[in-house]
């Protein structure tokens, strides 16, 4: 037996989902977070079946691609759970109507029931069941409010005998909402002001500036302080001195001392330089990159669960059609800050080829994941802003070049916004942690093998000699156009399966702050790591993934060589 | 009876129904899934600001149209204006 979560985007079908199964999918207050299905199973009464998290849709005429892919879906339930939101109850009754008519055992759950009452709507849940001829229950997916009743309620789905014309479905919701919803007036609340004021371009603009400003200095300094406070000292009091046992034990040399410790320096263990497995590689993950990780998703589920990158999107409409997207595109921009995978899953909200194409290649090349910016923090940070600034600078200056460029040259539509822009609403912080915990847990466990597979594979191509071989090779580009020490080419190298551990390659060269600007940049476009490459060929196809690939390549050299001859003519 | 323009040149803050939408089939329904169809009354919150998106009220929700499809859709505008 299969059971079918529907509804419109953003009802909370995703948070219901989590609720049922006990499963983590991951939830924010923005239309189109679910972009695929999540299968889980929940026990009904003795037996155990499968559920699905079918991704939000208006209508059963289907206006786009993901609607497309949940309207073929209904046919392959036995049940259909269609949540609606209670506080746009017109809204959400078009699909439920359109469902109705499908002949599928039907619930419909009224979720955010908890809002009805300060948005002044009171329905009658009774009469509406009446109506529609199958169960409604009320519930509140984000505290677990009402989730008993309805996995109790799931045998007493029954196929509904409403009938009515197809051509007067809104006439026909009109009389409903009519007799089962009354609204009192009320006075706009306080964050019904703020989310009007956002949104509009003043003083929206200024918010949104004050925003972006505000999230980097809290992440910054989150981030900081976890490795001031938590890391370093945990690595450099409790992890060293085990090490050097270890090194001791191993007899400070040999093979299997290489790979798992390093080199030492001066007879001790230097987490940035030793670069062995157990040195460097959980140095690198835990102590610089996670600590920016971690402080990154913590902000960025505030942001999501409170509603505001909607308000953003339709902020940033103007200036993403001149790159051929629409608002939404921040959507993977964003995602793509905290790590270029989900950035990249995150493209599917994108309705037309053109608009795909450019924002995945727009993230693989401009938008550094937050591994390569707490290593690039890590690296130029000693000379402070001087080197950082040159560095994001020219990531958002290509970012906005770029995009003008293919919006340009690649064919095909770019569709206007059409959004739903939610109400603010106050996180529910447990909900929010979780989040927080589910996305570390999944990046550690994405990240943790690729980078300790990328330090063995640079230890292992140093000793043989295939990184300096290959360095003499590339040498007229590294050392020609981008200025670089052939050494470089180790990082260059290890780039293509991590950046952080790419970055780390290069601390030990003590590059000038010219050619640490080149190489993070450069680092940051040539190329995304190989787990973005997997989901962006999944994405995009292998034609245009090879397109995109191009285009990296390209904007890399351009971009490192000008940058190179520009910062060598001003810093002589 | 006021004169019916596009919800691009609606003022903000300013409520209206919708007479009419100048648009294909898809649009209209999209529009449509969103709550804005023939009838509905209508709150404009804000834009276009350089040709961006209109945001307008619609019930409980608020819904952002880009300039296009904005343009399409036609409102008589309600009274006073507020």
């Amino acid at each position: 037996m299969k059971i079918l979560l529907m509804g419109n985007p953003n009802v909370g079908k995703s948070a219901i989902f989590n609720r049922l199964t006990g499963a983590s999918v991951i939830t924010a207050n923005y239309p189109g977070t679910t972009v695929q299905f999540t299968r889980g199973r929940v026990r009904v009464g003795k037996e155990d079946v499968e559920i699905i998290d079918v991704p939000g849709t208006y209508t059963l005429e289907p206006t786009c691609k993901a609607e497309e892919i949940a309207v073929k879906m209904v046919d392959e339930g036995d049940i259909v759970v269609n949540i609606i939101d209670a506080t746009n109850l017109e809204r959400s009754l078009n699909l439920t109507l359109q469902l109705l008519k499908r002949g599928k055992p039907m619930l419909v759950a009224l979720n955010f029931w908890d809002e009805t009452k300060h948005t002044g709507v009171q329905i009658d849940v009774q009469k509406l069941e009446e109506i529609l001829g199958v169960p409604c229950l009320p519930t509140v997916a984000v505290t677990g409010v009402g989730i008993k009743a309805l996995i109790e309620k799931m045998p007493e789905a029954k196929v509904s005998s409403y009938d009515f014309e197809d051509a007067e479905r809104w006439h026909e919701i009109g009389k409903i909402v009519e007799s089962v919803q009354k609204v009192t007036h009320r006075h706009h609340t306080f964050l019904e002001r703020l989310g009007d004021a956002s949104i509009k371009p003043f003083p929206g603009i200024l918010i949104a500036l004050g925003v972006i400003v505000g999230t980097f200095e809290v992440i910054r300094q989150i981030g900081e302080a976890l490795i001031c406070y938590v890391f370093e000292p945990l690595f450099g009091n409790v992890w060293a001195p085990i090490m050097l046992k270890l090194s001791a034990a191993l007899g400070g040399k040999g093979f299997i001392h290489n790979i798992l410790i390093g080199r030492l320096i001066d007879g001790n263990i230097d987490f940035r330089e030793s670069f062995g497995l157990l040195t460097t590689g959980l140095y690198v993950e835990f102590a610089a990159v996670l600590p920016y990780v971690l402080s990154f998703y913590l902000v960025l589920s505030i942001l999501e669960d409170c509603g505001y990158l909607p308000r953003l999107a339709v902020l940033a409409d103007t200036l993403m059609h001149r790159f051929g997207l629409h608002g939404m595109a921040i959507v993977p921009m964003i995602l793509g800050l905290g790590c270029n995978v989900p950035g990249s899953f995150a493209t599917r909200i994108m309705e037309s080829r053109k608009e795909k194409f450019i924002a995945a290649t727009l993230m693989a090349i401009c938008v550094p994941c937050m591994a390569l910016i707490a290593m690039i923090f890590g690296l130029a940070g000693e000379h402070g802003a001087s080197a950082l600034v040159p560095i994001f600078a020219t990531l958002f200056v290509t970012w906005i070049v770029l995009g003008m460029i293919m919006n340009r040259f690649v064919k095909g539509e770019t569709p206007e916004i059409l959004l739903d822009v939610p109400p603010y609403r106050i996180p529910y912080f447990k909900g929010s942690l979780k989040k927080v915990w589910m996305r570390i847990f999944w990046f550690l466990k994405e990240a943790m093998p690729w980078v300790l597979f990328g330090v063995f594979l640079a230890n292992i191509l140093y000793s043989v000699g295939v990184i300096s071989f290959i360095g003499r090779i590339v040498s007229p580009v590294i050392a020609g156009i981008l200025g670089l020490p052939r050494e470089a080419a180790g990082g260059l190298i290890v780039g293509f399966l991590r950046k952080d551990v790419a970055v780390g390659m290069l601390a030990p060269l003590h590059l000038t702050m010219r050619q640490i600007i080149v190489a993070c940049v450069v680092l940051a476009m040539y190329f995304p790591c190989v787990a973005t490459f997997a989901v962006l060929l999944k994405e995009l196809g292998f034609v245009d993934l090879l397109k995109a690939t191009a285009i990296m390549v390209i904007s890399a050299l351009v971009v490192g060589g000008l940058l190179n001859l520009i910062l060598s003519l001003l810093w002589q | 009876m006021s004169e019916c323009i596009a919800l691009t040149a609606l003022a903000s803050g300013a409520r209206g129904a919708v007479v009419e939408i100048r648009a294909g089939r898809g649009l209209v329904r999209r529009l449509e899934a969103l709550g804005i169809r023939v009838g509905q009354k209508i709150e404009k919150v804000s834009g276009p600001f350089m040709r961006g998106p209109v945001t307008v009220k619609v019930g409980n929700s608020r819904v952002a149209v880009g300039f296009g499809a904005a343009s399409k859709v036609i409102v008589e505008p309600e009274g006073e204006g507020k």
